[in-house]
């Protein structure tokens, strides 16, 4: 820090005439060098990472071609390969996830940020950093002897009873499956959509409340009205990062999943996700179309998370233009 | 500050792995997770009885290990499954020799269960199992289980089927038991580390079957016969082809290698699953070494042939005290010949 300060009087005129060699001895171009280099290494990794596993996935591509998307079997005897319930229980696990998740974490980060007072905001950020820092076997653990258990004789039949004519809880519960899934990965993103959402709240300059309660709103007119909306990307931002999570949770999905790779409508059928059916059968995997096929997986996982990515920064851009046009 | 220390710890490792490299003779090895403990042992017993001949051996997995020894990234590789012709023809294209089979020891795959009001032990036969895992026979009263369990109130209740998610050799031993007792599962499933499993939930290794079947009532699943017996996991016997029902132990899984030892074929790959002989349990299954049978370094020849001497004799004696059951007679004698083929 304190070499890297160059005494330079006025940027503008000198810097021009200043000789490449002189602007490196000061260490600004060096700087300049190292900071890109890092920030391209990012981009040249996920080239590489994309690239790698294109080149391991060519003999399904070439056998199953597009079907590879619509195939519901995986049958590693008769070598024939299919993404499609793999990728079904990911999409759903992760929606269930976040329709727990996000209406619980928004709340909860709007009390800390607008409505606790400072020192209990700070200390419950303490347990809620300690939570998003707990390894998903522990999760999983939780999972299997508290939320299975209880999925089978509470959750189900409070669901069954009254919803059952609807097919998405329909039984019978084994107790693991995508519900399951989905709670136990809600349990385990909340802390970061609280952290994050809390942390951009709090960013929200102060002005914008004062201003709001100078017009005579209530707290909490200015809080839904003005600061949240205010956040509105901050916390869209939270959404996606706890969506990116429960998209590649390994451990804990597939300890409660069931993994079965079948389509099923019912929440409370067991079922897998990509991640899970990787980290299962990769080591295992003898054939070379099997591991390819593995690899494939790991192919459309990315592509997913790029889609799901590249749709929530168009809904960004499209709700906060919307948004801007309102409150301005 | 760190950066330093780092750097000299790093130099240390290196130093000491280099060091390490220039002593003992290194043999490195990948395979099987399976019979990992009992190798490990034998490895560090026999390091100790010749400090100049070093084993290493990565539990990654039969499949990464026949994958590796193909590729000859190992010396030797460990399945739990023997390699196909197909396998066996790939290693025999990229090497220019052929892949030897060495049998080291014996599992078994033992079934388990949850059956509220069942305490006891249950007798399974071959159709019951095949018929249950098939999604066929789907209630615990079904004559097919009741029949063999007289005396014991099995409930009318929907059975849950429980098998592994990872591909593993106890899936193996599992699913060829039940392709040779069932034509049905042969045609509809066969065997394989893993397989598109007819009905069932699946539960990630033998600890997540294990866990699955305490949390699900009316389950049944099958795990490793070591697992089950160091967790006093209850299971139940299976009836052999001779007609009794066997529980599964060392002496009974002994019993079915020595039973099919008489069939062994020169290249030690067969399955011993429904073996004959009264008191054979029938879904046993040995786990093998993969050797080239050409090793061009004279030194390690030598080293691998001496340590599959010794695992025959002295070193089976270790096999016991961790669970596993010991080869019988007549195959450690064949395979002492077989040592031979290493050229």
């Amino acid at each position: 820090m304190a070499t890297a300060t160059p005494t330079i009087p006025s940027a503008g005129s000198i810097r021009g005439s200043r000789s490449f060699l002189s602007r490196l001895r000061d260490g600004d171009e060096i700087a300049r060098l190292i900071t890109f280099v890092f920030a391209a290494s990012v981009v040249l990794i996920t080239i590489l990472l994309v690239y790698e596993l294109w080149i391991n996935s060519a003999l399904p591509r070439q056998k199953f071609g597009l079907h590879f998307f619509v195939t519901q079997v995986w049958d590693p005897v008769m070598d024939e390969y299919g993404a499609l319930p793999f990728v079904y229980g990911t999409l759903v696990t992760s929606a269930v996830a976040l329709l727990l998740a996000v209406p619980l974490g928004i709340g909860a980060a709007i009390f800390l940020a607008e409505l606790a007072p400072p020192r209990v905001s700070d200390s419950l950020q303490f347990f809620i950093d300690l939570l998003a820092a707990v390894p998903s076997v522990i999760y999983g653990l939780l999972g299997v002897f508290i939320v299975v258990p209880m999925m089978r004789t509470v959750i189900f039949p409070a669901l069954n009873k009254p919803f059952g004519y609807l097919p998405i809880f329909k039984g019978p519960s084994y107790g693991v499956g995508f519900f399951t899934a989905g709670i136990v990965l809600a349990i385990m993103v909340i802390p970061y959509i609280i952290s994050v959402s809390r942390e951009v709240l709090l960013s929200v300059p102060r002005d914008q409340r004062e201003a709001a309660l100078a017009v005579g709103s209530t707290r909490w007119e200015s809080t839904w009205k003005v600061v949240v909306p205010f956040a509105k990307t901050g916390i869209m931002g939270s959404i996606f990062l706890a969506l990116a999570r429960a998209l590649g949770e390994t451990m804990a999905v597939t300890m409660v999943i069931g993994n079965t790779p079948k389509i099923a409508a019912s929440l409370f059928a067991p079922g897998y996700s990509i991640a899970a059916v990787i980290a299962n059968e990769f080591t295992e995997a003898t054939g070379d179309l099997y591991l390819q096929s593995l690899i494939a997986l790991g192919l459309v996982l990315f592509l997913l998370t790029f889609i799901l990515n590249g749709l929530a920064r168009l809904l960004i851009l499209v709700t906060t233009q919307k948004g801007s046009g309102v409150s301005n | 500050m760190k950066r330093p220390t780092g750097a000299l710890l790093a130099l240390l490792v290196l130093g000491v792995i280099a060091w390490a490299a220039q002593n003992p003779l290194l043999i490195n090895g990948a395979g099987a997770t399976f019979p990992y403990p009992i190798y490990s042992k034998w490895f560090d017993v026999y390091h100790g009885k010749n400090p100049n001949i070093q084993f290493n051996y990565q539990s990654v997995g039969s499949g990464a290990g026949i994958k590796q020894v193909t590729e000859g990234t190992v010396d030797f590789g460990a399945t739990d499954g023997p390699m196909n012709d197909e396998q066996m023809k790939a290693f025999e294209d990229k090497r220019k020799t052929a892949i030897l089979h060495f049998p080291t020891v014996l599992g078994a795959a033992v079934p388990t269960y949850n059956v509220p009001g069942v305490s006891g032990s249950l007798n399974f036969t071959p159709e019951a199992l095949a018929g249950i895992f098939l999604g066929k026979i789907t209630k615990w009263n079904d004559p097919a289980i009741a029949g063999p369990n007289k005396g014991v109130n099995l409930p009318a209740n929907d059975i849950v089927v429980v098998h592994r998610s990872d591909g593993s050799g106890t899936t193996y031993i599992w699913t060829d038991y039940l392709s040779k007792v069932s034509d049905e599962w042969k045609s509809k499933v066969s065997r394989a580390t893993s397989v598109n499993w007819p009905v069932g939930l699946g539960g990630k290794g033998n600890e997540g079957v294990t866990g699955l079947i305490k949390q699900t009532p009316n389950s049944i699943g099958y795990v490793e016969l070591i697992y089950a017996a160091q967790n006093n996991i209850p299971y139940g016997a299976v009836r052999n082809s001779a007609g009794t029902f066997v529980k599964a132990d060392l002496a009974s899984v002994s019993a079915a290698a020595s039973g099919a030892a008489k069939d062994m074929p020169n290249d030690f790959r067969v399955s011993i699953t429904n073996a004959p002989g009264k008191t054979a349990y029938p879904i046993s299954s040995f786990t093998w070494l993969l050797i080239p049978a050409k090793i061009d370094n004279s030194g390690k020849r030598d080293a691998i042939k001496g340590f599959l001497k010794w695992m025959l004799s002295d070193g089976q004696g270790n096999a016991e005290a961790l669970s596993y059951a010991k080869l019988p007679k007549e195959v450690v004698q064949k395979e002492e010949t077989a040592i031979n083929n290493i050229q």
